[in-house]
């Protein structure tokens, strides 16, 4: 693997009316873990079915059910694990997190309190400009979600369905090593891609499938560090807990106006309290949620409905052993087999679709022009059309015919853009239809040299200003390549209109 | 370790169990015995002592990642007091 040097970037400073602040920001991740059953019952996962149909008695909390745990959720729990390079722990357990609310029809959550199944890791988190920073990964526990309440059909009651309710979920927990809004955002889309990549969450925000709870906390300047070489939490500001965010604008949008917030706070003499608190993005403001304070008191203890669960060094391996290659070490390899830049090779590697349609297009042919093409024409085309890679109309042996033709200089780049045009609308191969539409470059002299003739000939006057003044010598181009229908090569007409203009 | 009568009242809520105030001193009372006996428990040295989860070794039941149940809603649903398009309907419950 390539070895990539990052600078550190340089902690997000606010400046409040007396001091300047630095922001020390941690994320809980719940990823819900991609399977077909729930975590302890054996209805089905599909999101959007009708309300209350995926539903064991399991999950309405029926007296007598009890909960047996589905093998591939602690499997995928365990991959994503060595996906952020962390220790898998042989021996974890379930705790009983208690709490009333009315889609959680148990009265509790089955959560991993006390021995996670997964333990410390790391993210590198890239900024751009060559700016990265490790975020350290506390734990990764297995718990269940809960059901969705709907509070807008009716204006008395609140509806529940209870279709995720058990659905099994990871909550990754960072250490607060997060140090800006942008690199809060950044962290998120980097556990997005990689467990994405793992196939262990499908990362679906807008269907709620990965959401953050954001803790921030301000500090003087200096006092982080301080935090760093002891670990005590105390040189560090009262956090507050945003909860539950979907968006990474909103991530940082409202870890922004919490930070604000303490600011003013504690400057004009108040103090933080520590509480969890929502954000509001209409107002741009978060505010306390009084009620979940008030059931803080979640009253853990091991769930005496499973036993501990034991799984072995040997099965860990093999999940290792199936691990795909990662983002890091992908992006890594395409900069240095396909001598991409830095951004390319990121922009290339955000998921594995594009990573693989690349790589299949570049094999063999020259990786620049080729992620130029993949990039700017294939993406902002199918940007347009709000299609992702997956529903691309053009295949890589398609793209890579056209790159051919423009590499052996059968067809210009301006053609080229037409026949991708074509071939994305019409389909085709892109040799063929050059044939058939005789879009081919004309690179033969003698039929240029007869083309600029002509119009040297129509267009005295231009010849006159062109010859005081060289930089009218692309009029003429232009009129070459009209009367050729773009097909003249470019370098070929320059030349000769410079040659004929002069001579 | 004593109970007050104003932690057994928030135990009470947490569990969301009504208990009547005259009943409070009586239960904290109770609850202040049960952790008598917890704190004699806790006198026993089990320095090394693995925890004991099961009487017989036995490991924890799995089962595999398919769909084996569900398409019930009719069923899920007979029991709530108020359901109304598939959903269960409950009072207003709103942050």
């Amino acid at each position: 693997m390539l070895d990539l040097a990052y600078d550190t970037p340089k902690p997000r400073v606010i400046s409040g009316a007396k001091h300047d602040w630095e922001l020390v920001i941690g994320l809980e991740v719940h990823a819900q873990v991609q399977s077909n059953a729930k975590l302890f019952s054996g209805a089905s996962t599909t999101f959007g079915a009708e309300p209350n149909s995926n539903v064991a008695f399991v999950d309405s909390a029926m007296p007598g059910m009890l909960p047996v745990i589905n093998e591939f959720c602690v499997e995928q729990a365990v991959r994503t694990g060595l996906g952020l390079k962390a220790k898998i722990n042989l021996n974890s357990a379930f705790d009983r997190k208690n709490y009333f609310y009315p889609d959680l029809p148990q009265g509790y959550q089955i959560s991993q309190l006390y021995h996670p199944i997964v333990g410390e890791g790391e993210v590198l988190v890239e900024l751009g400009n060559g700016l990265a920073r490790i975020v350290r990964i506390e734990r990764i526990h297995l718990e269940q979600d809960a059901g969705k309440s709907i509070h807008d059909m009716d204006p008395n009651m609140s509806f529940v369905d209870l279709n995720r309710t058990g659905v099994a979920l990871m909550e990754i927990v960072s250490r607060p090593d997060i140090r800006s809004p942008e690199e809060a955002a950044a962290f998120f889309t980097k556990l997005r891609q990689i467990v994405r990549y793992l196939g262990t969450c499908d990362g679906n925000m807008q269907n709620g499938s990965m959401r953050a709870d954001v803790n921030v906390s301000i500090c003087r300047v200096g006092q982080y560090e301080k935090y760093q070489e002891t670990q005590d939490f105390s040189h560090l500001g009262t956090r507050c807990e945003i909860k539950n965010m979907n968006s990474m604008r909103f991530i940082q949008a409202a870890i922004e106006v919490e930070a604000r917030r303490q600011i003013a706070l504690v400057e004009g003499g108040g103090e933080v309290v520590q509480e969890t608190r929502l954000y509001d993005p209409d107002k741009g403001e978060t505010r306390s949620m009084r009620s979940k304070e008030e059931a803080h008191d979640y009253r853990y203890f091991p769930d005496p409905d499973l036993l501990p669960l034991e799984i072995e060094q040997s099965w860990v391996d093999d999940i290792a052993a199936t691990l795909p290659e990662l983002p890091d070490a992908k992006k890594a390899r395409f900069i240095n087999d396909f001598k991409l830049s830095d951004y390319d090779a990121s922009v290339l590697t955000a998921d594995v679709e594009s990573a693989r349609f690349f790589e299949e297009t570049a094999t063999g042919r020259d990786g620049k022009i080729t992620a130029n093409w993949v990039i700017n024409e294939l993406f902002g085309r199918l940007k347009k059309e709000g299609h992702d890679i997956s529903a691309s109309p053009v295949s890589p042996a398609q793209l890579g015919g056209i790159i051919d033709l423009i590499t052996s200089d059968a067809i210009s780049g301006k053609i080229a853009k037409d026949l991708f045009e074509i071939v994305y609308t019409d389909g085709g191969d892109p040799a063929q239809i050059v044939e058939d539409r005789g879009m081919k470059q004309v690179t033969d002299t003698g039929a240029i040299e007869a083309a600029v003739d002509e119009i040297i000939a129509a267009n005295p006057a231009q010849v006159e200003k062109a010859r005081a003044n060289p930089k009218l010598a692309g009029w003429f181009v232009g009129q070459v390549m009209k009367a050729t229908g773009g097909k003249a090569n470019p370098k070929a007409v320059n030349q000769i209109v410079a040659r004929k203009l002069n001579g | 370790m004593s109970i007050d009568v104003e932690t057994a009242a928030r135990v009470a809520k947490l569990a969301r169990i009504k208990v009547e105030p005259e009943a409070l001193p009586a239960l904290a009372q109770e609850f202040s015995a049960i952790l008598g006996f917890i704190e004699q428990l806790n006198e026993v040295d089990v320095e090394g002592v693995e925890p004991m989860t099961s009487v017989t070794p036995m490991r924890l039941k799995r089962r595999v990642d398919v769909v084996t149940d569900g398409n019930q809603q009719e069923k899920v649903l007979a029991n709530a007091p108020d359901a109304r398009e598939g959903f269960f309907a409950v009072p207003k419950v709103v942050e």
